[in-house]
């Protein structure tokens, strides 16, 4: 019975081990990678309001609305507008990559600046997008730009 | 040995029918029919029209790798494919018409009119006579498709410049505005003079309203009266998840059809057109429910299609090659959804209805599928051809346009 109850004891210290062990390397992973927490949100973010415009791989629709996957703009280094145009829609005609795109964009107030860091992560890498991750700090920068 | 008979017979008629669907220009269509790849890649083609001569005119949405915008295709030895192509102009569009020897084009702001000679070649490509101008361009809903009756007059469309008259378009929680502001320049129809050159919106007048973007209208010769295809609002589920699922929205509202004479009203952005209860419902965004009824003196449609699938042009067969179920009959290119999302997408076929006295004489359904080259259509980007016009040869063939690659299809019944 003694045994049994050390033998628990061992093995809960070794489970209370490995559980911070698992948690120690997920928190070291994000913090290198800045990646695998936000990218969940970012695409809820996306699928919740992005998608049913922008699609499911990123296409956009053909006049309408912009694509995402392989837009010059959204992996571009002008985050500032990547910033305003979530945060205040968007309605004007747009030239991208020698198409033209007219549907109004929704704005999106009630965004909080780590959700914005988020989607714009998520977009800039799905697809065949591969450009940097976008920091709240960015996000707060870019608002203070205007 | 009889069982051995229909196996034989059934392999045989399905390697038959294999063949006929690839030879058909990938095109599905009802036996008897044929279909021929007209012409391809001419850039964005809209609306199609084509002389007593059998010469087609594609107008493009915006001007092709050469720079043209309006697109003369002929056919001159006769095998239902265009070798000689050629075209002027450099303003995107969408509408085309051709009257004797007048052929009318739209930009998003104005209306155009060609002359054309005895061999349909264009007279006048830089100085055609503009014959309405500065209609509202706000970008969305912004393509003008034009018609005329048999009095000459031309109506236009001048889309609305909003989803659904929102203070804030497309924007949730942002109310409707009521009276719609939107409705004396845009949401309608607009008549004006065919021959007449510089007209504005005053020399014209609202022949209907309520619509809010209609790309295909046709004059119909046998109701002497004007038809139109609506295509319905959008992201009911996206602004209102708390009263439509993501599949209702897939559903909902109908795209429509409505026979409009002057005066009519046609409901947006009050209502929109629920197909399952049949019924004018009040807009979200003017406090309905998807339940509570309105706009209770606006027209109600002729006829419903499925949400989404964006009726882009129609026309009533007058020919005589095809069967006589076709006669008088509806045709309607529809563009394919794209608000049918994260749903696969739908309807880039076109469809017929017949009608009998003027007024549809059953249900629609598919005349002509399988432009987008696969039956699962996940964006419209992947799809291989969008029909976008429609256009009736002197010798009762049908021509389908295609704004996604610029295909043209030609398909014809051999008796």
């Amino acid at each position: 019975m003694v045994m049994f109850s050390k033998l628990v004891l061992i093995n809960k210290r070794l489970v209370m081990k490995i559980i911070s062990l698992v948690i120690g390397s997920f928190l070291l992973l994000i913090s290198v990678h800045g990646k695998s927490q936000n990218r969940v949100n970012g695409k809820k973010i996306y699928e919740t309001r992005c998608l049913v415009c922008h699609q499911a791989d990123g296409g956009g629709v053909p006049n309408m609305n912009a694509p995402l996957d392989g837009s010059s703009n959204l992996v571009g280094n002008d985050i500032a507008r990547l910033v305003k145009i979530i945060r205040y829609g968007y309605n004007e005609r747009i030239a991208l990559d020698g198409y033209y795109y007219t549907n109004a964009m929704t704005a999106n107030p009630d965004l909080k600046d780590a959700d914005i860091a988020d989607v714009l992560s998520y977009v800039r890498n799905n697809w065949t997008n591969k450009a940097s991750n976008i920091t709240v700090a960015q996000v707060q920068q870019a608002k203070r730009k205007k | 040995m009889k069982n051995l008979k229909i196996v034989l017979s059934s392999f045989l008629l399905l390697m038959s029918s294999l063949a006929e669907s690839q030879d058909n220009a990938g095109l599905r269509i009802p036996a008897g029919f044929t279909a021929k790849l007209f012409a391809s890649n001419i850039g964005a083609a809209r609306h199609i029209a084509i002389t007593k001569n059998g010469v087609v005119f594609a107008k493009l949405n915006a001007p092709n790798k050469e720079g043209k915008s309006i697109i003369r295709l002929e056919d001159t030895n006769q095998d239902g494919i265009a070798e000689k192509i050629t075209g002027w102009a450099n303003y995107g569009g969408t509408g085309i018409y051709v009257r004797g020897n007048s052929l009318y084009a739209s930009s998003d702001e104005a209306v155009f009119q060609y002359q054309l000679d005895a061999k349909d070649e264009v007279l006048n490509a830089t100085t055609p006579k503009t014959i309405v101008k500065n209609l509202l361009d706000r970008r969305q809903h912004s393509s003008k498709s034009i018609t005329l009756d048999p009095q000459g007059n031309i109506y236009v469309n001048i889309g609305a410049y909003s989803n659904a008259c929102q203070e804030k378009d497309r924007t949730p929680g942002s109310k409707g505005m009521r009276p719609c502001p939107i409705l004396d320049s845009a949401g309608g129809i607009w008549k004006f003079d065919g021959q007449k050159e510089n007209q504005v919106y005053g020399d014209g007048l609202r022949y209907a309203t309520g619509l809010r973007n209609v790309i295909g209208l046709d004059w119909n010769t046998n109701t002497n009266s004007l038809f139109v295809t609506q295509h319905g609002r959008d992201q009911l589920n996206s602004f209102f998840p708390n009263l439509y699922s993501d599949s209702q929205n897939a559903e909902l509202p109908a795209e429509t059809m409505y026979e409009v004479k002057q005066g009519d009203d046609c409901g947006w952005p009050y209502v929109y057109f629920d197909p399952y209860q049949k019924k004018k419902i009040l807009n979200p965004e003017y406090g309905g429910n998807g339940k509570i009824e309105g706009a209770p003196d606006a027209l109600s449609p002729l006829v419903a299609f499925p949400a989404h699938m964006a009726p882009m042009a129609l026309l009533f067969y007058q020919g005589n090659q095809f069967p006589a179920k076709y006669k008088e009959g509806a045709f309607i290119a529809f563009h394919g959804s794209w608000n049918r999302a994260p749903l696969p997408q739908e309807g880039y076929f076109v469809a017929f209805i017949p009608f009998k006295n003027g007024k549809p004489a059953g249900d629609w359904e598919i005349f002509a599928n399988g432009f987008a080259g696969s039956d699962i259509v996940a964006n419209p980007r992947q799809a291989r051809a969008r029909p976008c016009g429609l256009a009736e040869g002197p010798d009762g063939s049908l021509y389908v346009s295609d704004d996604n690659h610029g295909n043209v299809f030609k398909i014809s019944f051999n008796k």
